[in-house]
């Protein structure tokens, strides 16, 4: 099948297969970037802009990485840098950066949707590096990727995912992302942190951590704001780490293979207590340089659709 | 001159009447109905206005408009609001408090009353705050805001939420006999709520705004309202709870009435699935339940009315994240074919439709409009019930084009609008 899309704005509007291409085509380019010359030609003369409103060192150079990669012209625009602090308007700034010859804009946004209005108005493509509460797709493909690898399927999978789901991009696109691939998806967190509406999506809600994980072959924690403590969310993050922080003890619940995922960063002893975070059964780091290759199979399918156009 | 109108089907609902014939108006008033007319069609100070197979229906009475003037004369002035009202069939409107200054002082009062009358083509009722600046604190001006001109009190933009000022205001205002209008809301309940609360607002991220923040206001207006005796008008009931609520306080004699938008009873949340600002408003677009509760509402006579919520946003401050825009859609030039569309689907009467646009809410703010008897000022539509229209944004009259409802195939043309015997609109 063939990539139509000239955005990619969720795991929502995907299908099945568009998904499985987009991990298809990153084990291609996972073995570009085992090569010595790490480059491919197939976004040369293209300028990609990565427009950046939050800081977020490690998804943005992630992107830049790779954009280089497949021989793109990068524009870099983080909120310190950009005209947002005079005031100017999101749809002024993106149409500035098209003017300057944008014709993809990778896009990281506090307010959810805000891509949306960018796909809605520009000529460019638009990705969705993360906005506000909604999505954050190359996450959750990434996350889809690291995990068929390890597991040689997704479908039939129990995912476990646990942590502040109503304010979370990362477990809305891995909760679309692993649906639409046939796993059972269980979400689990403090009862003000699992929407009301949540199961309506096809999901499991848990409010006992314990349960939840139980037969669990992947548990993919979010990371806990600092903020929420000390609100009416939950009382402190002593609290929040004695109920729905991942240890050993709580692990035993789950398959004997199961894999631990983080989005990071993490706060140790928080989520996660150290000896998971680095031990046998994670791939934090193996999902950095999974990254770059499924980042790389974004691009590369949004530019073939675009030409083809 | 005179106008004479021909061969229309008159309805007013006020006297149940439903008749076909003609209306002479005169000097500003409906003169008489007469039958006889050969000598008045040819007669050369006579305009003869055809209305066969149209309906004449009083003008209609819109009470919740934002007219904007003064401060926010990039979105509308006092001047563009008056016409989209008559362009939409309404000859007379009731402006809320909250511009800027905010219309808590008879001054201000003053202003939209000289401005109305001097720049304005259909009548101007305006409202008052019910507090200073809309503090929510401070009891505004009331009875100097009444001599005025002001009808009522309102909240609408910013709720009171303190429960002892808001008794004391349902108190004060009995002085005057006019009602307290209320835009029931729970601001901490709200939050930073974007949009209504459910699976819509899951999918998207975006914060929501439970239907309890909604009810729990009602409920406590409802509740002052009997505890002080004082008539409570309902703003833009948007939730089941509320319907129900509404209900059961007029069971038990409450005075309370209530509008319904016309967004309300048409959209549900889902209209905002592509973050599309133009479906953001306060009271949200809710669920199916909701919407079909709203409907039920207004075909049993718990809401009493049908009010626009017109509240125009320049295009610049609509195009920005969904988040940041803000809450408000325009409604004075859509309102009639998006109520016309109730009678389409069974749920109210053309007479029903006509008297909650019409005679309803003048009752409500206790002015003599929204009728035809002979004598009464002449303030008139006349509009095709049947004739296909597509909405288009880009003709509104008025200043502002943030509608959901733009490319809508729809029913219902204004033909004429006469305020006080003048024709102020016509296609
Ligand atoms: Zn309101």
């Amino acid at each position: 099948m063939a990539f139509e899309r000239k955005h990619i704005l969720g795991l929502q509007e995907l299908t099945a297969e568009e998904i499985t291409l987009v991990l298809d085509t990153a084990e291609s380019m996972k073995e570009v970037s085992e090569r010595d010359v790490k480059k491919v030609p197939a976004l040369r003369g293209v300028t990609v802009c990565n427009l950046f409103f939050e800081p977020s060192t490690r998804t943005r150079s992630s992107f830049e990485i790779a954009e280089k990669r497949l021989s793109a012209d990068v524009l870099n625009f983080t909120t310190s840098q950009s005209s947002v602090v005079k005031g100017e308007s999101l749809l002024d700034t993106a149409r500035n950066l098209e003017a300057m010859g944008a014709s993809m804009i990778v896009i990281r946004h506090p307010m959810s949707g805000a891509p949306w209005l960018l796909a809605r108005t520009l000529d460019s493509s638009i990705i969705n590096a993360g906005d506000g509460s909604h999505e954050h797709p190359s996450q959750g493909l990434l996350d889809l990727f690291t995990i068929r690898q390890l597991k040689g399927k997704i479908e039939g999978l129990k995912v476990v995912i646990v942590g502040d789901i109503l304010h979370s991009r990362v477990a809305r696109s891995n909760i679309w992302g692993f649906m639409k691939l046939g796993a059972e998806v269980r979400v689990v967190g403090p009862p003000t942190l699992i929407p009301k509406y949540i199961e309506n999506i096809g999901v499991k809600s848990y409010f006992s951590l314990d349960a939840a994980v139980d037969g669990a072959d992947v548990v993919i924690m979010l990371r806990i704001q600092k903020e929420r403590q000390d609100s009416e969310f939950f009382p402190s993050l002593r609290e929040y780490s004695r109920f729905y922080g991942l240890t050993r003890e709580k692990l035993k619940y789950a398959a004997g293979d199961v894999t631990v995922m983080h989005p990071g960063p993490i706060n140790r002893g928080v989520e996660l207590s150290s000896d998971i975070a680095d031990g046998p059964g994670s791939v934090i780091l193996e999902q950095v340089s999974n990254g770059i290759a499924v980042r790389m199979a974004m691009f590369y399918l949004v530019a073939s659709a675009r030409s083809s156009s | 001159m005179s106008i004479l109108i021909k061969g229309g089907r008159i309805i007013d609902p006020s006297r149940n009447f439903d008749k076909v014939g003609n209306i002479l108006i005169e000097k500003g008033t409906v003169k008489s109905y007469p039958e006889d007319i050969k000598k008045l069609e040819k007669a050369s100070d006579v305009k003869v206005i055809e209305a066969g197979g149209k309906i004449v229906a009083p003008g209609l009475v819109d009470l919740h408009v934002h007219l904007r003037e003064p401060g926010y004369e990039h979105k509308e002035t006092i001047r563009t609001g008056c016409e989209s009202a008559a362009a939409g069939g309404f000859t007379s409107i009731v402006c809320m408090p909250n511009t800027n200054p905010i219309n808590d002082n008879a001054s201000v009062t003053e202003y939209i009353m000289l401005k109305a009358r001097t720049e304005g083509v259909v009548n101007v009722f305006p409202l008052g705050a019910i507090t200073k600046g809309e503090n929510g604190e401070t009891l505004a001006q009331i009875g100097e805001m009444y001599e005025a001109g002001c009808v009522g009190v309102s909240d609408d933009g910013m709720p009171v939420m303190n429960s002892k000022v808001m008794r004391h205001a349902m108190e004060y205002v009995k002085a005057f006999g006019i009602p307290v209008i209320s835009h029931s809301e729970d601001l901490n309940l709200s939050g930073n709520g974007v949009m209504n609360e459910g699976y819509t607002s899951t999918l998207l991220g975006l914060s929501g705004i439970p239907s309890a923040s909604e009810d729990v206001m009602v409920s406590r207006d409802i509740t002052l309202a009997e505890l002080t005796g004082t008539h409570l008008h309902i703003c833009h009931v948007s939730t089941v709870g509320s319907v129900r609520l509404i209900r059961a306080a007029k069971e038990r004699g409450v005075r309370v009435t209530a509008e319904a938008a016309p967004h309300h009873f048409t959209l549900t949340d889902k209209a905002v699935a592509e973050y599309d600002t133009n479906a953001k408003m306060k009271p949200p677009l809710r669920s199916e339940t909701d919407r079909e509760a709203v409907r039920e509402g207004l075909r049993d006579g718990t809401i009493d009315i049908i009010a626009t919520d017109h509240a125009p946003h320049s295009e610049d401050e609509k195009m920005v994240e969904f988040d940041q825009a803000p809450f408000g859609i325009v409604g004075l030039e859509t309102a009639l074919p998006l109520s016309l569309k109730l009678v389409e689907d069974g749920v109210l009467t053309i007479n029903e439709m006509i008297a909650k646009l019409t005679h309803l809410p003048s009752a409500i703010i206790n002015v003599r409009k929204g009728t035809l008897n002979p004598g009464d000022q002449a303030d008139i539509v006349i509009f095709d019930p049947g004739q296909k229209v597509k909405i288009d944004r880009e003709s509104f009259r008025s200043k502002s084009r943030n509608t959901p409802f733009n490319g809508w195939d729809l029913k219902g043309v204004v033909l004429y609008t006469i305020v006080n015997g003048n024709i102020v609109y016509s296609v």
